[in-house]
């Protein structure tokens, strides 16, 4: 399991970014099966009016696992330490979430050297929907 | 609001299996272009022995029960007045298909805010797997609106 990390990697470099096809009621009803997250507010639109919401919206962990792959593709998942974000707003159907991030710090931690990366997922106003954190091993 | 009693306590022990169509399953819904994580060819050169399961998937796991979000009706919580507020990840083995994978959750905080109006349910789940090895942990806050 080998990292796909070139050495030299310093503070401030970006991580090449992703964005994603608009949020659809067929994406959150496919989610809620491929990640056994039934809550029927994001897949049934009476439902979700009965909480005071507008309508179904996306499972924060669909926004999570989009976000995943910016760090994935960057560094491979066999270089992940962690993962960890805040959902900092609700992904609406329609939105398109890009996903970036870029290294904030590069530190020596259980005997590797390893870096932060800052990471977020925003739709196509450039609100952010999740801000977060991971840490990868790295030459 | 949620009895405080509930601080300590275990809410959740399963064991589940990791399946590769579910990873599969999962990989396409989200769009996953990394053959790793959809052909097995790709992922044994890759040093995985079958697929391996993506960085959220131990949340998948961790719902994999008939009744997943019962631990939160058990303690209370109005599942309409449910947000996501926070997930972290550590890991410390990798977790493939094949494995079966031991998650036991336990809620270790509860916290108001705003007068009341907000409540914080922190939950932290350990994952072991068939070898009795900590694959990884998770941390998730919850956010149950009252305003």
């Amino acid at each position: 399991m080998t990292t796909k990390i070139h050495d030299g990697i310093k503070v401030g470099d970006e991580l090449p970014a992703i964005t994603k096809p608009p949020v659809t009621r067929t994406t959150l009803a496919l989610f809620a099966g491929a990640s056994n997250d039934h809550n029927p507010i994001h897949i049934d639109t009476d439902f979700a009016r009965k909480c005071g919401m507008d309508d179904v919206f996306a499972q924060g962990m669909l926004g999570m696992a989009y976000l995943g792959q910016v760090v994935t593709h960057w560094a491979s998942q066999a270089a992940l330490r962690s993962f960890g974000v805040r959902f900092v707003a609700i992904t609406h159907l329609g939105d398109e979430i890009r996903c970036s991030g870029k290294v904030g710090d590069i530190f020596e931690q259980d005997g590797e050297r390893r870096a932060r990366l800052e990471i977020q997922a925003a739709n196509q106003h450039g609100d952010v929907k999740l801000s977060g954190f991971a840490v990868v091993a790295v030459p | 609001m949620i009895d405080k009693k509930w601080i300590g306590e275990e809410v959740s022990n399963l064991s589940t299996d990791v399946e590769k169509g579910q990873l599969r399953f999962f990989a396409r819904t989200v769009g996953e272009t990394d053959p790793i994580y959809t052909d097995e060819d790709a992922a044994r050169a890759a040093g995985y022995r079958s697929l391996p399961a993506p960085p959220t998937f131990l949340f998948s796991l961790n719902l994999a029960q008939s009744d997943p979000l019962g631990k939160y009706l058990k303690i209370g919580v109005d599942l309409a007045r449910l947000l996501h507020g926070g997930q972290e990840f550590e890991y410390y083995k990798p977790i493939c298909a094949g494995d079966r994978i031991t998650l036991k959750s336990r809620v270790v905080d509860i916290v108001e805010k705003k007068g009341g109006a907000l409540e914080l349910l922190f939950e932290e789940t350990t994952a072991t797997n068939q070898h009795n090895e900590l694959v990884g942990r998770m941390k998730q806050s919850l956010v149950i609106r009252h305003g």
